[in-house]
């Protein structure tokens, strides 16, 4: 069976580590601070000015001051801070920032990733989702394997307008984890029932299968 | 002590024409010029451009601006939440350029600082670098970015003095800081409007040489773009 959005959350989630400081992109990836291990310690970094970001508050509760980059109402932990813009995008430029999870329209195998403009249709713009995938070391997106229209998401060549080049570390779909490796994508694990020559067909991109491809455990 | 304070809204706008440059604080609605937006309105300036992070919603923030078709051209990095944007955008009558969102707060934050351009990594390789000088530094691609040229800085602080010394709350700092002193002339708005002396000069985020101008704005909405909560349990 494909992953449920949740399930590939809580798959990503897995990539966490202790001490990590991550930024978390809208749809997706924000769900993965539900799956966090609790025996770890991690901050999460809301480019709108946030570090140490909490849950949702309290009926009640919320502050129109207190925002996550979705503007969403939120709350701190223990240990946050708040700062400027320029200084927000000084932690993930400077790579301060540990660890970002980003949604994705396309990726192609080199890295390339689009994920903020579809031509012809209204532009919403990239917030900070250029200058997150242009200076991150380690960049997971979380994406589904095929469009609605069954076509490869996973492409040799992005179609779309790019947010970044040469940037994605890592896949995880609702089919399978996928790392890329020089120019390929190569595949890591697959999704529980769901078989290589499945994860094949929905890949366009060049795909380095190497022995036996374990079953991811969620 | 050199006083910054003015009477209110209108004698911290005074000066405010058409085609100027205006950068306005906030992301999304939270921490944007509340009492100065409206003041813009009321004034009817016509073919600004507004660097913002983002464009307000219909009836609320800079969308009160669109509304009234005085914005030329709006410089942010994530719009349309907003039907009247979008219209103006589609139809043309509102040019948009979408620039990344690190690369708009440090163009304001070089404004302040006198530099006058930077490279940055963001962009390189997409359409936002098209046009653009691009250079390598330790074995990567970068794009050079220049310092914004405003007229007027509109900011939203939480206290601040007559001395024009601000301390921001929470999330609604954001572009807020960066922009004060990045224009020809900063106008801050505060919650509350203090005597010198009551804020701690070790708790002030930005002093007061980058404001002209501070008041107290008369009230604010603070509305919530995406109410989220969880349930006590």
């Amino acid at each position: 069976m494909a992953l449920t959005k949740e399930q590939i959350a809580k798959r990503i989630a897995m990539e966490v580590k202790d001490g990590y400081y991550v930024n978390l992109g809208i749809g997706i990836p924000t769900l993965v601070a539900n799956f966090v291990r609790d025996d770890i310690n991690v901050d999460f970094q809301s480019e709108n000015g946030v570090l140490g970001m909490g849950p949702f508050p309290f009926e009640g509760e919320e502050d129109p001051d207190l925002i996550n980059a979705g503007k969403q109402t939120i709350t701190t932990l223990p240990g946050a801070s708040f700062f400027d813009s320029a200084m927000s995008f000084s932690m993930i430029r400077g790579k301060h920032v540990d660890l970002t999870i980003l949604g994705a329209m396309e990726v192609s195998q080199n890295g390339d990733i689009a994920n903020w403009k579809i031509p012809g249709k209204m532009v919403k713009g990239m917030g900070g989702a250029m200058d997150l995938v242009a200076s991150a070391e380690n960049i997971i997106v979380a994406m589904m394997h095929t469009n609605r229209a069954g076509e490869s998401k996973l492409l040799k060549k992005c179609s779309l307008p790019l947010t970044g080049v040469n940037c994605v570390k890592k896949i995880v779909s609702n089919l399978a984890v996928i790392e890329l490796v020089g120019d390929s994508f190569k595949l890591l694990e697959r999704a529980p029932g769901v078989s290589v020559d499945e994860i094949i067909e929905a890949t366009e991109g060049d795909l380095i299968i190497d022995g036996e491809i374990p079953e991811m455990k969620l | 002590m050199i006083n910054k304070t003015v009477s209110g809204v209108q004698e911290a706008c005074q000066g405010v024409k058409d085609n100027m440059t205006f950068m306005l604080g906030g992301f999304g609605l939270s921490g944007i010029p509340e009492n100065s937006i409206a003041e813009l309105v009321r004034l009817n300036v016509k073919n600004v451009t507004c660097v913002s992070n983002n464009a307000g919603v219909d009836d609320f923030g800079l969308g009160l601006l669109l509304q009234k078709r005085q914005i030329k051209k709006m410089i942010s990095s994530y719009v349309g939440e907003n039907a009247e944007f979008e219209r103006q955008m589609l139809s043309g009558e509102l040019d948009v350029e979408l620039i990344p969102q690190g690369t708009l707060a440090q163009r304001c934050q070089a404004a302040q600082s006198g530099i006058p351009a930077f490279y940055t990594p963001a962009g390189y390789g997409t359409e936002v670098s098209e046009g653009k000088e691009s250079r390598e530094f330790h074995g990567k691609m970068h794009i050079l970015e220049k310092a914004f040229e405003a007229d007027f800085a509109f900011v939203k602080a939480w206290k601040g003095d007559a001395a024009g010394n601000l301390v921001f709350k929470g999330s609604a700092r954001n572009f807020n800081p960066n922009m004060c002193g990045a224009a020809k002339i900063t106008v801050a708005e505060v919650e509350e409007l203090l005597p010198v002396g009551v804020l701690d000069p070790n708790h002030i985020h930005i002093p007061g040489i980058f404001v002209q101008r501070i008041f107290q704005g008369e009230s604010y909405e603070k509305r919530i773009e995406q109410l989220t909560v969880r349930k006590r349990s």
